[in-house]
C-alpha cells in the first residue's frame, strides 16, 4: 500500500508544479487502490469461511487451490530399494502413460535413478520427478505462460496454451518435463494427454484436490516400503512436515535455490 | 396478356407453396442423437450457442485454479452425451461430432482429453 502512495506522490508533484490540473493516470492510480482497498477488506471478511474449510480438512470441489497449502514430498532413500519400481508403474498406471517401445522418446514424468559414491561405494536409489519448485526455472523461461505455478505449489502445464516450444524442457535442472511426440489415443478422463506439448509430474493433481495423495506415494506406502511421505509442508500437524523435522534432509541441487517441494533423505 | 400474367403468377405461387410445405427437408440437418434427453446444465438455446464459452470458463478454473466442479466440465459432457452404442461423443453420429462436422468446426479437445464414458475407457485399460 505505502508503494502505491509512493508512486501517486512522486506522479502528482510535477503535474502541480505545471499547473495543468487533474491528472487522468493519477486519477486511475487512486481507484486502483481504492479498489485494492475494497478488496482487501473483502478478503478479510471471507477469510473465516475459508479457513473453517481448512480445518475441516479436504477443500470443497467450488473452492480455488489455497496459497497456505505447500504440497510437498519428502523421499526417505534409505527405504528406497535398488530395482524397485513400484512408484514408476503406478505413476503409468494413474496416468495413462503408454510403453510406445521407444523409451528414447516416450513421456517419462517420475524415473528410479541409482546413485553410487565412487570413494565410500555407498549405493542410493530413489525416484526424481518435478520437483515442484518455489521458483520454478520453467516458469521464468515459457514465453506463453503455459508453464505455471498454482496457488498451492503444484507445478503444471497448461497444455490448452502450451506451444510445444521446449524451453521449460532445457531449463529443468532435474530433466523432470517430456514432450509428447506422436498422437496418443486412450488417456484417461482426468489426464489429459496429446501431441505437440509438454508435460511432467503434476503430483497427480486431480487426487490431489479430491483429498488425495499422489498414485506413487500411495503405491509406495501400500507396497509397504514407506518411502515417501506426501502432505502439506506448511502444516506443521501433517505427516510430511513431522518427518522432515526428524530426518536429515535436502532439496536436490540446493545450490540453485529453487526450494523444491519435493526433498530427499539418506543422500 | 394480362392472362398469361395470372398463369404465370398462380404458377409461381404453386412453386413457393410447393417449396414452404417440403420445407426443412431441403436443407441438410445436423444428426443429434441424445442417449440421455432430458434438461441440461443449462437452457437448450444457451447451450447451442454458448456451450464453448462455458467450457473455456471452466477449463481455465480447473486448470489454474483447481476446482473440479461438474456441472460445465467437459468430461461431464461426456458422461451425459456419449453414445450407448460406441460410448463416446466422436464418430458420425456422435453427440459432439455430429454437429460438429455439420457446422463446419474443428473439433480437436478429443485429441487430449478422452471422449469416452470413463467407465468404458477403464474396462478398455490393460490391467
Amino acid at each position: 500500500m505505502s508503494e502505491i502512495r509512493g508512486c501517486g506522490g512522486t506522479g502528482k508533484a510535477p503535474h502541480g508544479a505545471t499547473g495543468r490540473g487533474p491528472d487522468p493516470l493519477h486519477d486511475s492510480n487512486r481507484r486502483g487502490f481504492l479498489g485494492s482497498a475494497v478488496a482487501a477488506l473483502a478478503g478479510v471478511a471471507l477469510a473465516p469461511g475459508i479457513r473453517l474449510i481448512d480445518l475441516a480438512g479436504a477443500r470443497a470441489p467450488e473452492q480455488a487451490a489455497s496459497g497456505k497449502v505447500r504440497w510437498g514430498m519428502l523421499i526417505d532413500t534409505s527405504k528406497c530399494a535398488t530395482g524397485c519400481n513400484d512408484c514408476v508403474s503406478a505413476c503409468s498406471r494413474e496416468n495413462g502413460l503408454q510403453d510406445t517401445g521407444r523409451p528414447r522418446t516416450d513421456a517419462q514424468w517420475i524415473r528410479k535413478i541409482d546413485l553410487r559414491d565412487l570413494r565410500s561405494q555407498q549405493q542410493h536409489s530413489a525416484p526424481v520427478m518435478c520437483q515442484h519448485c518455489a521458483e520454478p526455472p520453467c516458469v521464468d523461461v515459457c514465453p506463453t505462460g503455459a508453464s505455471f505455478k498454482r496457488a498451492d505449489g503444484i507445478v503444471l502445464v497448461d497444455k490448452h496454451t502450451c506451444i510445444g516450444c521446449r524451453y521449460c524442457v532445457m531449463a529443468c535442472p532435474y530433466k523432470a518435463r517430456s514432450f509428447v511426440h506422436q498422437n496418443l489415443a486412450d488417456q484417461k478422463p482426468e489426464v489429459p494427454r496429446g501431441k505437440g506439448t509438454v508435460e511432467g509430474c503434476t503430483l497427480c493433481v486431480h487426487r490431489v484436490d479430491r483429498g488425495g495423495g499422489p498414485a506413487c506415494a500411495d503405491a509406495c506406502s501400500a507396497a509397504g516400503h514407506g518411502a515417501m511421505v506426501f502432505g502439506d509442508l506448511n502444516d506443521p500437524q501433517s505427516a510430511v512436515a513431522q518427518r522432515l523435522r526428524e530426518l536429515p534432509n535436502r532439496a536436490l541441487r540446493a545450490d540453485l535455490r529453487l526450494d523444491p517441494g519435493i526433498r530427499y533423505s539418506g543422500v | 396478356m394480362t392472362g398469361r400474367i395470372a398463369i404465370a403468377a398462380v404458377v409461381l405461387a404453386a412453386i413457393a407453396a410447393a417449396a414452404w410445405a417440403a420445407g426443412s427437408s431441403r436443407v441438410a440437418r445436423p444428426v443429434v442423437s441424445i442417449a440421455k434427453p432430458g434438461q441440461c446444465v443449462e437452457a437448450t438455446e444457451v447451450m447451442r450457442r454458448d456451450h464453448m464459452k462455458l467450457l473455456m470458463h471452466q477449463r481455465d478454473r480447473t486448470m489454474r485454479e483447481g476446482v473440479r466442479t461438474k456441472t460445465h466440465s467437459l468430461a461431464g459432457c461426456v458422461e451425459c452425451h456419449a453414445s450407448a452404442k460406441t460410448g463416446s461423443v466422436l464418430g458420425s453420429d456422435g453427440f459432439c461430432q455430429g454437429c460438429h462436422a455439420y457446422a463446419g468446426v474443428r473439433l480437436d479437445c478429443f485429441e487430449c482429453h478422452a471422449s469416452k464414458v470413463a467407465r468404458m475407457a477403464q474396462n478398455e485399460l490393460p490391467k
